[in-house]
């Protein structure tokens, strides 16, 4: 079938302020993240690949090191729990919560909560869950996605932002200007810290030697929204596994000049358990949920490379399509390159609804010169439009091209299509009701047959006698 | 039972991989990044770079007190521990100083003075220690963060902070002042955490 997928919709029904704020932010963390890589070392590539081969040992040897960190762990006091699915990672958190009687908790950013959709889930079920993440605060308040892993809101502009503060009363007066906003939130925010009794958070990285893990946010929400409460619940992918401590140099350093252009997130927090006797501040019951909710899908599969990603959002900074489509094009929680491979894999029932993502990308390879653990993203992207093909997804946009096949073989039937094509650049095509050619139009532009011209040519060349 | 079959699932795959990667020997040289640890002196490489992240570099609790009595931040806490050494000082000046964090007027704390058990020279990063701080929010909710820092408690590098861990249960890095881009992305700093990052060396 040729006809609109549902990618080139998003695009086309974009508004053009939208796509501004998309393509102005995506485009300055490319520029930021180029600039300070190579700044700071001579050879970056040398560090890129050495993070992927640390990644793939590890996810060649994950269940040892699962079992590793699981042990280490428990051995500092955390309570480890297991996830298969998306449904036991809700439950499990659930009867966390209900088990130390809260009713009232902050969130730090953390994609694996949004790939669940936890925060209604709770929230249905009577616990009040805070995101705290500025930009994530906003989207909870919108009821909308975000677009970005590390920029949640970067499809919004100041005043979109300005009339929901207004809207859900975090202020009572209009006010635009980006530091008032973020004034707003802060008064608003810390009050809620205060006042919880739990705080869920991601992790970034976990260490099998000890079992530490790293938390990084630039505003220091997850630090707050830890500090005062008695629970912290981290919910992990398993594939956020790294194997010994000394691991994190390379990673912490490729992680916020990718993401950001920073040497390092403002606030780095290296965590192995409850706080210490000694100090009043932080959690004394700490949780760790080790999700898989498709992964291992992903590590049988032949896209396994994927799950070396480390959630820095470069490739969905640099990549044309994204710019031109914004994240929430790709109709999941990840957006963007990274989105296009993770997406119908992770989620694989959602396979044939999503197998239209490995198709929009020009294959440019940008993705994979960015990506801090040298992701081939589009030999992955490749590797799924096969499948897409031999499993005939039709929303994989296949076009069947035995009709061609006809036509190029019957020398007669080619003959005559040349000519009637001439006829075509009279004919208003595009309002012909036949609803695929529409929607294949709409997007594209066709240049003026010259059918038959090729013909004409060669045979007058034949007559004419050679000197 | 989802324990199980995670590791099931796990061992199913990577059963039927046909090489498996080998842990890499690397040189951790690789990772440091040479123009950022330019110099000899690491307080001097660490001020560099703590300026980068618009950290702010003091020597003197007289040169703290003026920046407090400048920006009007006249209300603070600071860890007993510190209090003869520095806190008496300032509240000789005339400032606010108390030596114990109550949660419930979290607001009224326009300084807070804690210990930094360390930094990191090359990253421009100070380092809180859990085990050795007084109040993890005394360094958060004030719009001044001071992190009293020992020469001799500088790290040269990031790996060097990594393999200085030991066994706390929490450690957290703080490289500059709190800060987001999420509007329009563009900066601004004093998100949840302090606008003012500060590291005094005695």
């Amino acid at each position: 079938m040729i006809g609109i997928q549902p990618i080139d919709q998003y695009a086309r029904d974009i508004s053009d302020e939208k796509q501004a704020s998309v393509i102005d932010g995506s485009s300055k963390g490319t520029d930021k993240r180029y600039t300070v890589l190579h700044k700071d070392y001579s050879d970056p590539d040398a560090l890129r690949k050495l993070a992927a081969s640390i990644k793939d040992h590890t996810l060649h040897h994950l269940e040892d090191y699962l079992a590793k960190a699981e042990q280490s762990l428990t051995a500092n006091g955390v309570n480890v729990h297991f996830a298969a699915t998306d449904e036991d990672a809700r439950q499990t958190i659930l009867s966390i919560l209900r088990s130390h009687e809260v009713t009232q908790l902050t969130k730090s950013k953390s994609m694996a909560a949004e790939e669940i959709h936890l925060n209604p889930f709770l929230i249905e079920n009577g616990v009040e869950c805070l995101e705290s993440d500025l930009g994530e605060f906003i989207i909870q308040l919108d009821g909308d996605e975000p677009s970005h892993i590390v920029k949640p809101i970067i499809h919004l502009n100041r005043r979109d932002i300005a009339k929901t503060f207004l809207r859900e009363g975090v202020t009572d007066q209009y006010n635009d200007d980006p530091e008032t906003i973020t004034r707003q939130a802060r008064v608003h925010l810390r009050r809620k810290y205060m006042q919880a009794q739990a705080c869920i958070t991601g992790a970034n990285f976990v260490c099998a030697d000890t079992g530490r893990f790293a938390l990084v946010t630039n505003e220091g929400n997850s630090r707050f929204g830890m500090a005062p409460v008695p629970v912290h619940i981290a919910l992990v992918g398993i594939e956020k596994i790294i194997p010994e401590e000394k691991d994190l140099a390379v990673f912490l350093n490729l992680l916020g000049r990718s993401a950001t252009g920073q040497q390092l997130t403002v606030y780095t927090e290296f965590i192995t358990g409850p706080r210490s006797e000694n100090q009043p501040d932080g959690p004394e019951h700490v949780h760790v949920v080790f999700m898989d909710n498709g992964r291992t899908d992903v590590l049988a599969s032949n896209c396994k490379e994927i799950l070396r990603c480390i959630r820095c959002g470069a490739c969905q900074n640099v990549c044309p399509v994204y710019r031109q489509a914004s994240g929430h094009a790709y109709r999941s929680t990840y957006g963007g390159p990274v989105g296009a491979v993770l997406s119908p894999i992770l989620f694989g029932s959602r396979f044939p609804e999503l197998a239209d993502l490995p198709k929009a990308s020009s294959l440019c390879g940008a993705c994979n010169e960015v990506c801090p653990v040298d992701i081939p993203i589009p030999d992955l992207l490749l590797r799924l439009r096969d499948k897409a093909k031999r499993e005939s997804i039709p929303s994989a946009g296949a076009i069947p091209m035995s009709p061609f096949a006809t036509l190029a073989t019957s020398p007669a039937l080619w003959r005559t299509a040349m000519t009637m094509s001439k006829a075509m650049n009279h004919l208003p095509i595009q309002v012909a009701p036949i609803k695929p050619l529409q929607d294949w139009l709409g997007q594209r532009t066709l240049p003026d047959s010259h059918g038959g011209d090729f013909r004409k040519w060669m045979h007058s060349r034949k007559s004419t006698p050679q000197a | 039972m989802s324990r199980a079959a995670i590791f099931a699932k796990i061992e199913s795959a990577t059963a039927a991989l046909k090489s498996k990667a080998a842990y890499p020997q690397y040189d951790m040289s690789l990772v440091h990044s040479q123009p950022k640890l330019e110099g000899s002196d690491l307080w001097e490489i660490f001020v560099r770079n703590f300026a980068y992240v618009n950290g702010k570099a003091m020597t003197s609790t007289a040169e703290l007190i003026s920046f407090l009595q400048g920006t009007s931040q006249l209300h603070g806490y600071c860890d007993p521990a510190l209090y003869d050494s520095i806190g008496s000082q300032l509240a000789a000046a005339g400032l606010t100083v108390e030596t114990e964090y109550h949660r419930d007027r979290y607001d009224d704390y326009q300084f807070g003075i804690t210990r930094a058990t360390g930094a990191i020279a090359e990253s421009g990063t100070l380092i809180i220690d859990d085990d050795r701080t007084s109040h993890r929010l005394a360094a958060l909710s004030p719009w001044v963060h001071v992190g009293v820092l020992e020469r001799a408690e500088i790290h040269r590098a990031i790996p060097d902070a990594i393999a200085a861990f030991g066994k706390s249960p929490n450690i957290i890095w703080c490289t500059g002042p709190s800060k987001t881009a999420d509007v329009e992305g563009i900066l601004i700093e004093g998100v949840h955490g302090p606008g003012e990052q500060i590291a005094l060396l005695v």
